[in-house]
Parts: structure tokens; C-alpha cells; sequence
């Protein structure tokens, strides 16, 4: 089995990416809002990834 | 008396077993399935992929499987809820622990996130049976 090294962004990405099909899929009742969603939930994910790397770095140090 | 009547009422608007149950089963076994039988190919296709490729990259990543074990309560809830989650993949947890591709926990941030798309290909399943049992039920077209 290949075994893959993702980066942590590379994950989170994919993870969002997935989640974000699946999401709009099953929320939403026309093919318009379910892309809208979908593109919503994905934009608040990467939003999300890039906010709270952004506060672990500061608060780091 | 309010209890009684809105037990009536929800026993009234549940469709029969026959209606939902081979959508939700077949969209346990296969995600995406219950789509497909529903005449809903594309979205069918894209859950199938989503959740297929999530599960995949987990195993690509050495995630693990959760086993159902016991000890405090929070190890409990952890594995078993992990085992639930893993468990809702359908075939895809079944074939993988056939195969021998269930492994035990690995240190190291690249397994940790294997772990975590295991279990979201499964709850992401779950959310794919619900809405095949939704769409089943003629509450969603």
C-alpha cells in the first residue's frame, strides 16, 4: 500500500475539499444552492485553516 | 396527552420501511448508492468519490481504525464513537479490515490525520444516508 506524507496544509485542503462536496450535497435542495453552499463551506474551512494558523504562530511566539 | 399526539403525528408522516430502508442500506454499503438507486447519479457520483477518496488518503496516511475498548469514560466514548464512525464507511471499513489494512495508533502528525479521514469518510456517509433516506422519503427531490 503507498503510503503518502501530506503537509499539514495539504491535509487540511483535502479535508475541506471532501467535506465541502459532501456538505452541499446533502444541506441544500437545488443544484444552485447546494454549489453556493459547498463553495461557503470551503471558503469558512480554508478561512478557518489559514485564521488559526495564523493565531497559533503569534501566540507561539 | 401532547406527547401521545405528536407521537401520532410522527408515526403518521414516517414513511414505510419499504420506502427508505434498501436506499439507506444500499448507501451504508456503498456510499453513494442510495443516490444511485434513487436516480440521483450525479450527486451519487460525487458522494462516492468524496467519501471514497477520504477514506483512501486515510489509509494512504496510516490512519487507524478504532477498536470498541473500554476504560474511562472518555477512551470509552473515543473508541467507540471512532468505531461507529469507521464502521458507517460500509464496505470500504469492511474490505480494508479484510485485506489487513486496519492498523493500531502510530505517533506522528501524518497518522493523526489519517485517523481523522477515516472517521470523517464515515460521518460524512451518514450524512449521505440521511439525505438518501430524505430524498426516499419525497421530503427532498
Amino acid at each position: 500500500m503507498p503510503k503518502m506524507n501530506l503537509s499539514h496544509f495539504e491535509a487540511a485542503f483535502l479535508f475541506a475539499l471532501f467535506t465541502s462536496v459532501v456538505m452541499g450535497i446533502t444541506s441544500k435542495k437545488t443544484d444552485k444552492e447546494r454549489l453556493n453552499y459547498g463553495a461557503y463551506c470551503f471558503a469558512c474551512f480554508l478561512g478557518a485553516l489559514v485564521a488559526i494558523g495564523w493565531a497559533m504562530r503569534l501566540g507561539h511566539g | 396527552m401532547a406527547q401521545s399526539q405528536t407521537a401520532a403525528q410522527t408515526a403518521e408522516t414516517m414513511p414505510p420501511l419499504s420506502v427508505w430502508l434498501p436506499a439507506v442500506l444500499v448507501a451504508w454499503i456503498i456510499p453513494g448508492g442510495g443516490h444511485f438507486i434513487l436516480k440521483k447519479r450525479g450527486r451519487g457520483a460525487l458522494i462516492l468519490a468524496s467519501v471514497t477518496l477520504m477514506f483512501v488518503f486515510g489509509l494512504f496516511m496510516r490512519g487507524m481504525m478504532f477498536t470498541p475498548e473500554k476504560g474511562d469514560i472518555l477512551t470509552t466514548l473515543i473508541n467507540y464513537g471512532g468505531f461507529v464512525s469507521d464502521l458507517a464507511s460500509g464496505a470500504l471499513y469492511f474490505a480494508a479490515s479484510m485485506f489487513g489494512y486496519a492498523q493500531g495508533d502510530l505517533p506522528g502528525a501524518v497518522h493523526d490525520y489519517g485517523t481523522k479521514f477515516l472517521v470523517t469518510a464515515g460521518l460524512l456517509n451518514i450524512l449521505a444516508m440521511v439525505d438518501a433516506y430524505e430524498i426516499a422519503a419525497g421530503r427532498k427531490d
